[in-house]
């Protein structure tokens, strides 16, 4: 069988609707249509649309960091010298490490003189295999401040592949991580199309053309959705045109609507409550799946 | 102090409350650490006086030097370099690379590797000093040596307002570590508490001083307040929804003025804040 295709929602920023996008997309597609996959692993919030019952759950291992045996260690400081990551602070009168900001790099464990340092590897999050009555979702939770939030992702969508092959799925939908950083690098990184979710705020403008930086430097192809649009026409206007030059398809535009905005308070998705909405949503799911290719 | 601005995610209003802070109060700095998404500086409209490019140490390999022992690369936990002895080649996968140092501690031929600047980002300082902010370049794989390079930036004004990143990961962190005091701007819906709760607990890991603010309140919906009362969390200011600070918003307006009733609230606050952490 193919691999399945990948469809990735992003945005510059939260709270633009990203979620509220991918899960109208979630209810639309059909039970069996796709695998959900939740890669905003730093604040995963789809679970709360679709009360997932979990299958299965995973430790997550990040990083080894640094961690001194004072036994041994002869407080001569030169872990600290070395350390290019700020992780080694002399307090109470000994060295010690900050596993917040240790990186995990060795050099204090190959510099140390006296060999009490070694390297430990964290449980740093966990993921989920999941059933919702929209279907099968693969989500995690990484643990707060802990880095590798890429790596996480990437576990996700591995999982959701398998997922996928294992049922005979061919669309995998990722809801991505806010921002333009490692997690959502790692987010789009081989997708087949990534929806940019965009609101005309002055910023949203200006947060777009960075998150089509990303995409491109990727060489995703990506299609825009404005949400809100009617909060200030004339910049949706400046992003209808900015599209049209850049050649990235509108797939389509959202309102300003008390209706969603009460959908999501009840954690209920607008397709369940708002009809205009569903219908917007209905064309966007038509547009993609024609970009994508798939029936 | 330091005051830091943080949320569960971006678009809760993080950098309303923010930049109506600096606005607010007199003689405050701004320091915008949201590196992946600066706009601060949309709302506030600073003279830029200085602007540097940061950079960090890679390594650059002298091929007639090296003897393709493969210690480099055996030595490197994030597999950026790599040795192929037959073709006399040394690989460097410069997006790897953490620019850590050991490559060229466990090096046994001194001058096989050189450390080299790579720019990460920009820095800039305008309004005498008492705005900053740094923005990331696309494709650099983490934004915590930015973050921690702009604190040599960070003025001694009385008070100074940390734009933090969004989210709960190591940037956060970083830009929270330094601060006294850390406000957590939320909404009030199911994702914004949900956000919000994850923020919360990264704060109170990191022992810091914290209070509420919450953005688009609607006096209909409870649940902002439920939860501060469930986590015995202070609300210090709640910022009703309105259509013209939402449309103020999209034009770059700051909060402050569209309603500058809100300057004696957030002056307030600030002192309020200053009581609490002394
Ligand atoms: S380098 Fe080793 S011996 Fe020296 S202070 Fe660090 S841990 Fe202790
Ligand atoms: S492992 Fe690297 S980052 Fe961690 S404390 Fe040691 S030198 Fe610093
Ligand atoms: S450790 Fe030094 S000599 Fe050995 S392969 Fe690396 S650069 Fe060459
Ligand atoms: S500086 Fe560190 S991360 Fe970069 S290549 Fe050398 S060992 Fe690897």
């Amino acid at each position: 069988m193919k691999r399945a295709k990948e469809l990735v929602i992003i945005s510059g920023k939260g709270g633009t609707g990203k979620t509220t996008l991918s899960g109208s997309l979630v209810r639309l597609l059909g039970k069996n249509e796709k695998v959900i996959c939740d890669s905003d692993v730093d604040a995963a919030d789809m679970f709360l649309l679709f009360e997932p019952e979990t299958e299965r759950e995973e430790d997550f291992r990040g990083k080894s960091i640094a961690v001194i045996n004072y036994d041994k260690c002869v407080d001569c400081g030169i872990c600290q010298k070395v350390c290019r990551f700020d992780a080694v602070a002399l307090e109470d009168g000994k060295y010690q490490i900050n596993p917040y900001s240790c990186d995990g790099c060795t050099y204090c464990m190959l510099a140390c003189p006296a060999k009490a340092i070694s390297m430990e590897q964290q449980v740093v999050g966990k993921w989920f295999i999941s059933n919702t009555d929209s279907g099968s979702m693969v989500h995690a939770r990484l643990k707060p401040g802990a880095e590798n939030s890429g790596n996480l992702v990437t576990m996700v969508k591995h999982q959701s592949h398998l997922l996928a092959e294992e049922n005979g799925i061919s669309l995998i939908l990722i809801d991505g991580p806010p921002g333009i950083g490692c997690p959502v690098t790692s987010a789009i990184s081989g997708a087949n199309l990534a929806v940019i979710v965009t609101e005309p705020t002055f910023s949203g403008i200006h947060d777009l053309e960075r998150v089509l930086g990303v995409t491109g430097h990727f060489q995703v192809s990506s299609a825009i959705v404005i949400n809100k649009y009617d909060m200030n026409e004339k910049n949706s206007r400046d992003i209808e045109r900015f599209a049209k030059e850049k050649d990235i398809p509108l797939l389509g535009k959202i309102p300003l609507s008390t209706c969603v905005m009460d959908a999501i308070t009840r954690n209920k998705t607008p397709v369940d409550s708002c009809p205009d909405i569903k219908s917007i949503m209905e064309d966007i799911l038509g547009k993609i799946k024609k970009l994508m290719d798939i029936q | 102090m330091k005051v830091a601005v943080a949320s569960g995610k971006g678009g809760t209003g993080k950098t309303i409350v923010s930049t109506s802070l600096f606005l607010s109060v007199n003689d405050a700095a701004y320091i915008d650490m949201d590196v992946e998404e600066p706009n601060g500086a949309i709302f506030i409209s600073p003279e830029i006086e200085r602007e540097e490019r940061f950079s960090l140490p890679v390594p650059s390999f002298n091929e007639n030097i090296c003897t393709f022992c493969n210690a480099c690369a055996e030595a490197c936990v994030y597999s950026a370099i790599s040795v192929i002895p037959q073709a006399k080649k040394v690989l460097f996968f410069e997006e790897l690379c953490h620019s850590c140092g050991v490559c060229k501690y466990v090096c046994p031929e001194p001058g096989a590797i050189v450390e080299v600047p790579k720019e990460i980002g920009t820095i800039r300082v305008g309004n005498n000093g008492n705005f900053v902010e740094g923005t990331l370049d696309i494709g650099i794989p983490s934004a915590v040596p930015l973050i921690s390079g702009i604190k040599r930036y960070i003025p001694d004004n009385d008070v100074v307002i940390l734009d933090s990143p969004p989210g709960t990961s190591c940037p956060v962190v970083e830009t929270l570590k330094d601060s006294d005091y850390v406000i957590l701007v939320t909404e009030p819906t199911p994702f914004g508490i949900n956000d919000l709760s994850l923020a919360l607990d990264i704060v109170r890991e990191l022992e810091k001083p914290h209070g509420i603010i919450v953005n688009k309140h609607n006096e209909k919906v409870s649940l902002a307040r439920e939860f501060a009362r469930s986590k015995d969390v202070e609300i210090l200011l709640e910022i009703p929804f309105s259509r013209k600070v939402a449309e103020g918003y999209s034009k770059g307006i700051p909060l402050v003025d569209i309603e500058p009733e809100y300057r004696s609230n957030f002056k307030d606050l600030i002192e309020r804040i200053r009581v609490t952490i002394s």
